[in-house]
């Protein structure tokens, strides 16, 4: 293997971030492989790693605190309560959130970003979408922000209009003002893109919504992680996460909405938790945020959420991001220095987030994974639930790494080096 | 590794045999492996029963490429009863976990392919191209009412 060392060190953003020490925090980042391979984990974008402060709240909440929520009248049932409710606390004031009753527990972004186009195609009124109305999204949108506003589309008969991305993967704001007009009801935009890395301008797009009277939806899976975020300032309608990329337990989803917009949507779910009152005709709905929480709700996995919004805060989001921006910009020269690759989407460390995809000239992105694989390097091959967006630079597939907080350059040179393992394997030169 | 990529199945993903789509044609079909979008349209010749052609347009992984190369040189020219029972034997192969000898003299190149079932992820890629013959030759014979 060659040396890469000669590349560009971190830039001094993140001096004083000590990323062995935070690794320290991730007893997976210790296992070995088949074959006693060290594990190079490139694939964050996917699902992150899980710090054992992670690990211990939702162990320590199973063995000691564990009962259902908002019912039980026993000590237990009080302890699981103001666990559940204390998560919500903690992602409240991680986002920035007026008011806790605006974060809206779900089981992942996809089930936010469905509740919001489920019951937008049910509400009445000011927010009832009607034929010949337009929705809007971006060809780069995961398929899980693109398909529910298909199906609202389609359901009411309204127009599916979207904004297309350039050749470098930043979104084509020319015909802003025509695809966003006054017959839009609905604009609904990644803020980082799972697939390119590219961080939308959404101040631009939000404020032409909101001049002709749309609603917005930013589904920042990608972005909650990665940056701080403060939704009073961004001024969308509603944002979308899940928790599971965030250090967080996977069936954990946040939907944070404004009072205004969300205290007007019809309820999602029916069941238990979510009513005022039932007859068995008809029933009124409970308040904020419990009328969309129907059933009971994924508890260990709030409460390991609200432990990996701590472990988050008391790292500092300014300083993840610094980490995150530094350790892209080594990746993105790294791979630039690799014959035959191929950026999908921007090339430099500007307005990006942490995932590259990439093609290999020659080397089909399930061949480049399955070489990474067996040297213990993991990153997701495929389409990345965004056929559109490959669709778009004329490719299946790619491969596609992804860093987060506690990537290592070592682990970048692992890649670099494993590419170079792959060309070799496939007698690509 | 290398039971996963056999010197065959490298030598098939890099010149595929019998590529093209070609006439004639009594049924055409595309599937898709919807992980990862791969995907192949691929078309059957019948003729008095007998596999007279299988040409496809391909664009896939090294292993889905190798395993359509592959069905071809095996399948074309066969009966359609033959050609159905080594069909089943290569699903039979891929879906064993490793744990299935392949028989040589049935599968030919096909034995190649044992090391991918040991692969989950993989498996899929394999089947593209024979699910695909699979459901076109369904179709060619309700087509031509030609079941042998």
């Amino acid at each position: 293997m060659t040396s890469l060392t000669e590349r560009t060190p971190l830039a001094e953003a993140s001096a004083d971030y000590d990323v062995e020490r935070v690794r320290a925090d991730f007893p997976i980042l210790r296992r070995r492989m088949d074959d006693g391979r060290r594990l190079v984990y490139l694939d964050s974008a996917n699902t992150s790693q899980k710090p054992q402060q992670v690990i211990d709240a939702v162990s320590d909440h199973y063995a000691m605190h564990n009962a259902n929520v908002a019912r039980a009248v026993h000590q237990l049932g009080a302890e699981a309560t103001a666990a559940y409710e204390g998560a919500r606390d903690k992602v409240a004031g991680f986002i920035g959130a007026p008011s806790r009753d605006e974060v809206v527990f779900t089981k992942n972004a996809s089930e936010a970003l469905n509740l919001v186009s489920n019951s937008l195609a049910w509400a009445a009124g000011d927010l009832a979408v009607c034929p010949g109305d337009e929705v809007v999204v971006t060809e780069m949108e995961h398929h899980s922000n693109l398909v529910p506003w298909q199906l609202l589309s389609e359901r009411k008969r309204a127009t599916l209009r979207w904004f297309s991305f350039d050749e470098a993967g930043r979104l084509d704001l020319s015909q802003l003002d025509e695809l966003i007009n006054e017959r839009t009801r609905v604009v609904s935009l990644t803020w980082v893109s799972n697939m390119l890395g590219t961080v939308n301008p959404l101040d631009v797009v939000i404020r032409r919504a909101h001049a002709v009277g749309a609603l917005v939806v930013v589904d920042a899976s990608q972005a909650v992680p990665q940056m701080p975020v403060d939704v009073s300032a961004l001024g969308a309608d509603f944002v979308a996460f899940t928790g599971h990329k965030m250090l967080g337990p996977t069936g954990i989803g946040v939907l944070w909405g404004s009072t205004a917009v969300l205290g007007e949507l019809p309820p999602f779910m029916g069941g238990g938790s979510m009513i005022d009152t039932v007859r068995m005709e008809r029933s009124t709905y409970a308040g904020l945020p419990l009328r969309f929480e129907a059933g009971t709700p994924p508890i260990a996995q709030a409460v390991g959420l609200g432990a990996a919004v701590d472990y988050l805060s008391a790292l500092g989001m300014t300083r993840v991001a610094a980490h995150e921006r530094a350790i892209t910009a080594y990746a993105l020269e790294g791979l630039k220095s690799v014959p035959g690759v191929r950026i999908l989407g921007p090339s430099e460390p500007v307005e990006r987030g942490g995932a590259i995809s990439f093609e290999l000239d020659g080397v089909h992105p399930h061949d480049v994974s399955q070489v990474l694989d067996s040297l213990g390097i993991a990153v997701r091959a495929g389409h990345h639930c965004a056929k559109p967006a490959h669709h778009r630079y004329g490719v299946q597939s790619s491969t596609r790494a992804s860093v987060y907080l506690y990537t290592a350059t070592s682990e970048v040179d692992a890649l670099i080096d494993g590419l170079g393992e792959v060309r070799r394997f496939f007698g690509v030169s | 590794m290398q039971s996963l990529y056999q010197a065959i199945i490298l030598d098939h993903a890099k010149s595929p045999h019998h590529a093209g789509l070609r006439e004639p044609y009594e049924a055409e079909v595309h599937h898709v492996n919807p992980t990862c979008g791969d995907d192949v349209t691929l078309r059957v010749h019948v003729v008095h029963g007998t596999v007279a052609d299988i040409s496809y347009d391909a664009e896939g992984c090294s292993i889905s490429q190798a395993s359509t190369s592959v069905l071809t040189d095996l399948l074309i020219g066969r009966p359609i009863d033959d050609a159905l029972a080594v069909h089943d034997k290569f699903v039979q192969l891929m879906r064993g976990r490793g744990q299935i000898d392949p028989d040589e003299d049935v599968l030919e190149d096909g034995v190649a392919f044992a090391g991918v079932a040991k692969f989950p992820a993989r498996v899929k890629c394999a089947l593209l191209g024979w699910m695909a013959w699979k459901d076109a030759t369904a179709q060619a014979l309700v087509e031509t009412k030609e079941w042998a």
